[in-house]
């Protein structure tokens, strides 16, 4: 199951421009990949991580309030709600696109940061709601009731006691809309033209639309755009697992 | 199973009980600042959404093309996308590529995650430092791991030909012919799937009382009786949600085939996403691309209503 995850360290780090004389083992590790995929990938990264960091504020600050206002409010239509979300995770992603680049192309928004971002929460946003709503609805009425009669204001008790009891569930929510947007690839195929805004997912496309001449590089970059996942599978295991079976995607 | 269905509606979630004193001018204030709450998710929810699958709809049933962003037109032709589609020489064979490929992918997925579930609910030593290395391919961008596969498939130079070769056997050439291409990109889209298989059903297994199995040992249930008439018909719930929610994952996969074959070679690995995707964005035919993925909405919606009403069993049982 790892071994591909190896192969692609592996090949990334051999000194030849293709893999025909790769070895199991980079015994003479070369990092000329690497430097070639920093200077010509460097600033796509970049891009990934202004869109990535983001697309966890936007999402969260949408979603936040809202899966509060569904665990712990009185509506008719909580039901009806909840079912819209629900169903709205499984809308194709090329739906979304189709209709997004002729609003885009009519805003301005296209090769925009702004745009990819609004386009990315689309993944994020539905889970973030789910997932924080799922635990906030654990926090007894009680403690807000409380902070109500002290005089504190709906959105004040919102934001200094649900929101620290949920804790784990706003950092599972932030760290799954992280990858997500991390790893779009279709949006950012799709609704940006130019390589102004440029995420790194299609820095590597654009590597393999070519004859792939130098793996070594393609590979330094693949391993380079997986830092993110392979960092919070060690820092934030918990929260991953969590939200893997909480929230049921990809 | 908890978490998973911690996600259904359920129909008896009602906020807490307020005792406050009503009084009109506190009600209205308090609605609006309640309102304050929901109201930027619903206008996200009605513009990222709704707006697109209506305006999807619409498109499939314009003359929708790069014209259009010239001149702002967009004629409506009625049906005539629609039958584009479905006259194309490329639906047929798209619509079975779309099912090959959906139905090996959740049964590779499926039989090797189960397999691996298995495996690890027995505890053993560095069984769940395993398991989460497992999670790797699974948080791995999509594009990550076509790039990774495409070098390893590789005709001349990949590593998977160089073992065939040095055990004796012939090279395979995987993504370039018509042959082998789907086969391929099933594969990668397995290995991709398997983390999330064996996660969901790991927990689905743990959640099973191990008194059930302490009670089937005393009738002799063990080994793989144990599993037939004690783990699977436990398990049931866990595996229709699996199931379904890979499919609604899988028909929609894009990333994987454009990164691999883009579609090709000649068409061999096209499918109703794919067709989708260049009809719109590489013929800019949206009306016609519109047609397409309106299939894979029909499709999604479909499997969202098993989804759903696989979950409510499951918190019924």
């Amino acid at each position: 199951m790892l071994f591909p995850v190896y192969w692609m360290v592996n090949s990334s780090l051999q000194p030849s421009g293709n893999t025909l004389t790769a070895d199991f083992f980079p015994w003479n590790p070369s990092f000329a990949g690497y430097e070639k995929a920093l200077s010509e990938q460097g600033a796509n990264l970049v891009t990934s991580l202004i869109v990535s960091l983001s697309t966890v504020v936007t999402s969260l600050a949408i979603a936040a309030p809202a899966a509060y206002a569904l665990a712990q409010f009185r509506y008719r239509w909580i039901t009806v709600a909840l079912l819209i979300v629900l169903v709205s995770q499984m809308i194709p992603n090329i739906v979304i696109a189709n209709a997004l680049y002729s609003a885009y192309n009519d805003l301005g928004m296209l090769n925009t940061i702004p745009g990819l971002v609004l386009a990315d929460s689309t993944a994020a946003i539905p889970f973030a709601i789910l997932i924080l709503r799922a635990f906030m609805i654990s926090i007894p009425p009680s403690i807000i009731e409380a902070a109500r009669v002290d005089g504190a204001g709906q959105w004040r008790a919102f934001w200094s006691i649900a929101l620290p009891v949920a804790r784990n569930s706003l950092i599972t929510a932030a760290v799954f809309a992280f990858l997500f947007s991390w790893s779009d690839f279709l949006f950012a195929l799709t609704l940006t033209t130019t390589d102004a805004v440029r995420p790194v997912t299609l820095g590597i496309y654009t590597y393999l639309g070519t004859q792939v001449a130098n793996w070594s590089a393609v590979m330094a970059t693949a391993v380079l755009s997986s830092i993110p996942a392979i960092l919070l599978l060690v820092l934030a295991q918990k929260y991953i697992a969590a939200g893997a079976t909480g929230g049921a995607v990809k | 199973m908890t978490a998973v269905i911690a996600e259904v509606p359920g129909p008896t979630h009602v906020g807490p009980g307020t005792g406050r004193p009503r009084r009109r001018t506190r009600i209205t204030r308090e609605s609006l600042m309640k309102a304050s709450f929901i109201v930027p998710a619903a206008l996200y929810v009605v513009l990222f959404f709704g707006y697109p699958v209506v305006k999807n709809v619409m498109m499939s049933l314009q003359a929708y093309t790069s014209k259009t962003f010239f001149t702002g037109q967009a004629p409506w032709v009625g049906l005539e996308n629609y039958v584009t589609v479905f006259t194309s020489q490329l639906f047929g064979p798209a619509m079975l590529n779309t099912m090959l490929f959906t139905v090996g992918s959740i049964a590779g997925q499926f039989v090797i995650g189960l397999a691996l579930a298995l495996f690890f609910a027995r505890r053993f030593a560095l069984s769940g430092l395993l398991r989460s290395l497992l999670l790797l391919p699974w948080l791995l961008p999509l594009i990550v791991s076509s790039a990774t596969w495409r070098s390893i498939l590789d005709n001349d130079s990949g590593v998977l030909n160089g073992l065939l070769v040095s055990l004796g056997l012939g090279a395979v050439p995987w993504l370039t012919s018509t042959q082998f291409a789907l086969i391929a990109v099933i594969m990668v889209n397995v290995w991709i799937g398997i983390p999330f298989n064996v996660t969901i059903l790991y927990g689905g297994i743990k959640e099973i009382p191990a008194e059930l199995y302490e009670a089937g040992a005393l009738d002799g249930a063990v080994g793989w009786k144990a599993f037939r008439h004690i783990t699977w018909p436990n398990l049931r719930p866990v595996v229709s949600v699996v199931l379904v929610l890979g499919v609604v994952y899988t028909v929609k996969v894009l990333d994987i085939i454009l990164g691999l074959t883009n579609g090709g070679p000649a068409n061999a690995t096209q499918t109703i996403a794919v067709r989708s995707y260049q009809e719109s964005f590489v013929n800019f035919d949206f009306g016609v691309g519109a047609a397409f993925s309106n299939i894979l909405i029909v499709i999604s919606l479909l499997f969202a209503i098993i989804y759903l009403r696989a979950n409510r069993r499951a918190v019924d049982e």
